[in-house]
């Protein structure tokens, strides 16, 4: 673990919270790294805070903060200078679900289509944490924020969709409870060419009113019950399931999070809407699967030994 | 290349890419463009130019487009773009970011006027509402000066001593979709005018820092404090730049201020931009008549340089300053800073008159009846529409 936080993306002495899966995807993202310093676009937000007080900074790595809805702009132009010296670091734009699935859509939508050489990876915590916890399009139905007090009303948008419909080389979501098949997909990222994007549902105790030694076992069951699916898109057609629901019920995954007791939440509608998702998904990945060799490249990390069912429960 | 026959937009686009091409012995250039009216000839260009180390993205919008050139900066490469009106407000978040950021830009501002109501025409108040943004700003009067003022505020933003971007705006349409004859300098020329770039914030990988990131007051003061300080080093950058310029290429561009016959001058006319041109050609036929009328062309508008302007004026006791743009609720931009430069000069009879706004004509006949007005006044009075009624 130390080697981590020695050879990582983040160093020791940052001041994020107990609990904060984004943390830990840093320091995971940090080990897939394997020494290489990336260069960071990182817009406000508590990545920003994680940083600290300038000139001091957590980060092993260069970066500059950008505008909130900025960092795959400033990423593209950061990228083409690096290439023009030829230069190979990676850009990372590492940013939450504010900066992505609302205020910064346009910017990562433009950048994607452009296939700017770019890796964006989205630590989605489904809030606007960084001022408090007020709701996004990535906060799921159902659940409270400051700014949807009686559980939100509209569903979590699907950003993966998005980026699978812009035909991205690669896109795929991360589980913070699945450490190998985290490593492997960045590592698999940092291989590739393009505009490539990492989601990772990132617990925030603080939002989400759970206890700050569960985020990994939250995750685990957000991957379990089927509400956080687990996979990979390659160039946006080919597809594979990663992780598969093994039958945990979502009102398991709802009950440990106060967020959800709410007069909004239907439980049923989510259900069928994991279920419509999963139904969708495997007729994506039957009809169009990845090959076995862009799964599983460049080092020996396999993929892992997917599980029980397809099948959520409904 | 010599003298051609080109639009503002033609001969802008060209020497930016060929400042962008100074850089290629070094870490290149690069940049995002979008296209908006009068601009749009600009970020065709740069987006069409082959440049031996650099490229241009065709961001999807302006706030985009000024992402990518923060991105590009930072990187080291030298980097600018082209923006006006709206697009320039759509890109205020990253106007100021980038200025904040001390990072040595060039943007040309077609300038348009801000709608709605829809309007395509000239009106300054696009770049003036950047004014607080940390960018240095210039108001070029002709195609020629528009050349030679691109290629001077590089010099001067990249110099260690400013590190800021630079606004360098011509009227849009007036100059960027007229054509005239324009000396575009030779790539050698501008390569020994403007050296490579230095950055010394330039991200390196071995050095981690997170450039831009949380500050308390005390550090967010010192940080004001040296915008301040590094706006204080603009006249002598410039006063070099210009020495340099003329070395290198042989005419010699105005600074922050032009004097005209002010030396005995009992009014003077203050003016920006094209409509300098207009008074200019005023002041002579006045002088002709034997009367002291003198001008005042402001080019730099910031930093504002206010011992510079009340020395230009010189001993004149009427002041007239002519406002393409309005405040709404304080006047002309141009005037409200004249006003507080001449703060000390109790003798003064200072008229600001606002005109041509939304791309109205200004004509001699408009600035000779503001000379009346002016010759006419017992004392300062508010800024004043003119003519009082637009026909």
């Amino acid at each position: 673990m130390n080697a981590h936080v020695a050879d990582g993306l983040l160093r020791a002495g940052n001041a994020n919270c107990a609990g904060c899966g984004m943390t830990l995807g840093l320091r995971w993202f940090g080990e897939a790294l394997a020494g290489t310093t990336p260069l960071l676009a990182i817009p406000p937000c508590c990545a920003t805070v994680t940083s600290g007080l300038f000139p001091t900074t957590a980060y092993h790595a260069p970066g500059i903060a950008t505008t909130f809805a900025s960092s795959a702009a400033v990423g593209s132009g950061m990228s083409r200078v690096l290439r023009q010296n030829n230069e190979d670091q990676p850009v990372v734009c590492w940013t939450g679900d504010g900066g992505t699935y609302d205020i910064g859509m346009a910017t990562l939508s433009a950048a994607a289509e452009r296939n700017e050489d770019v890796i964006y990876v989205c630590y989605d915590n489904e809030i606007y944490g960084n001022t408090g916890g007020q709701r996004s399009s990535a906060t799921p139905m159902g659940a409270k924020t400051t700014t949807s007090a009686r559980g939100k009303v509209e569903r979590k948008k699907d950003i993966m969709a998005i980026m699978a419909a812009h035909r991205v080389p690669y896109a795929a979501s991360l589980s913070l409870a699945h450490h190998d098949d985290f490593v492997r997909k960045v590592k698999l990222a940092l291989g590739l060419g393009g505009f490539r994007f990492l989601l990772m549902l990132s617990p925030c105790p603080a939002g989400w009113k759970c206890q700050p030694d569960e985020s990994v076992a939250l995750v685990r069951m957000a991957v379990g019950c089927g509400i956080y699916p687990v996979f990979e898109v390659f160039d946006g057609v080919r597809y594979r399931v990663n992780v598969r629901p093994d039958g945990t019920p979502l009102e398991d995954y709802l009950a440990r999070q106060k967020r959800f007791k709410s007069e909004g939440l239907d439980v049923d509608f989510l259900q069928a809407d994991v279920s419509a998702r999963w139904t969708q998904l495997r007729a994506l990945e039957e009809a169009s699967p990845a090959e076995d060799e862009e799964c599983a490249t460049l080092d020996d990390v396999q993929t892992p030994a997917v599980a029980v069912s397809c099948e959520v429960r409904s | 290349m010599g003298t051609v026959l080109a639009t503002g937009n033609q001969a802008a686009g060209q020497v930016l890419a060929m400042a962008g091409e100074a850089n290629r012995s070094a870490r290149g250039c690069g940049g995002g463009a979008y296209p908006i009216t009068p601009q749009t000839e600009i970020a065709e260009y740069l987006t069409g130019h082959q440049f031996a180390k650099g490229s241009f993205v065709t961001a999807e919008s302006e706030h985009s487009a000024m992402a990518v050139c923060i991105g590009a900066s930072v990187m080291g490469a030298r980097s600018f773009t082209a923006s006006s009106s709206n697009g320039l407000l759509y890109m205020t978040e990253n106007v100021f970011a980038a200025g904040y950021c001390r990072l040595p830009l060039v943007m040309v501002v077609c300038n348009r006027t801000i709608g709605p109501p829809w309007n395509i025409w000239v009106d300054q108040g696009d770049s003036l509402a950047m004014r607080d943004s940390a960018w240095l700003q210039f108001y070029c009067e002709s195609h020629q000066d528009l050349v030679d003022t691109i290629l001077l505020s590089f010099r001067v933003a990249e110099d260690e001593r400013v590190l800021l971007p630079a606004m360098v705006a011509q009227d849009g349409f007036l100059i960027s979709h007229t054509a005239m004859r324009v000396d575009i300098p030779e790539q050698g020329e501008v390569d020994r005018y403007l050296p490579a770039l230095r950055l010394p914030q330039r991200l390196r990988p071995d050095h981690p820092v997170l450039y831009g990131s949380i500050t308390l007051p005390r550090e967010t003061e010192n940080h004001r404090r040296d915008l301040e300080a590094a706006m204080a080093q603009v006249p002598i950058v410039l006063a070099e730049a210009i020495d340099e310029f003329e070395s290198v290429f042989g005419r010699r561009p105005h600074g922050a201020f032009s004097a005209e016959q002010t030396a005995d001058a009992d009014a003077v006319l203050v003016a920006s931009s094209t409509m300098s041109r207009t008074a200019r050609r005023v002041v002579e036929r006045r002088r002709a008549r034997g009367e002291k009328i003198g001008l005042v062309g402001a080019k730099l508008f910031r930093p504002f340089l206010r011992p510079e302007l009340v020395g230009a004026i010189g001993s004149a006791k009427r002041v007239a300053v002519l406002d393409r743009n309005l405040s709404p609720g304080s006047g002309g931009i141009f005037w409200n800073e004249v006003a507080v430069s001449l703060r000390q000069r109790a003798d003064v009879v200072l008229q600001g008159y606002l005109m041509g706004l939304g791309g109205g004509d200004v004509t001699d006949g408009h600035v000779e009846a503001a000379l009346d007005d002016l010759l006419g006044l017992a004392e300062s009075g508010e800024p004043v529409f003119f003519p009082a009624r637009v026909a």
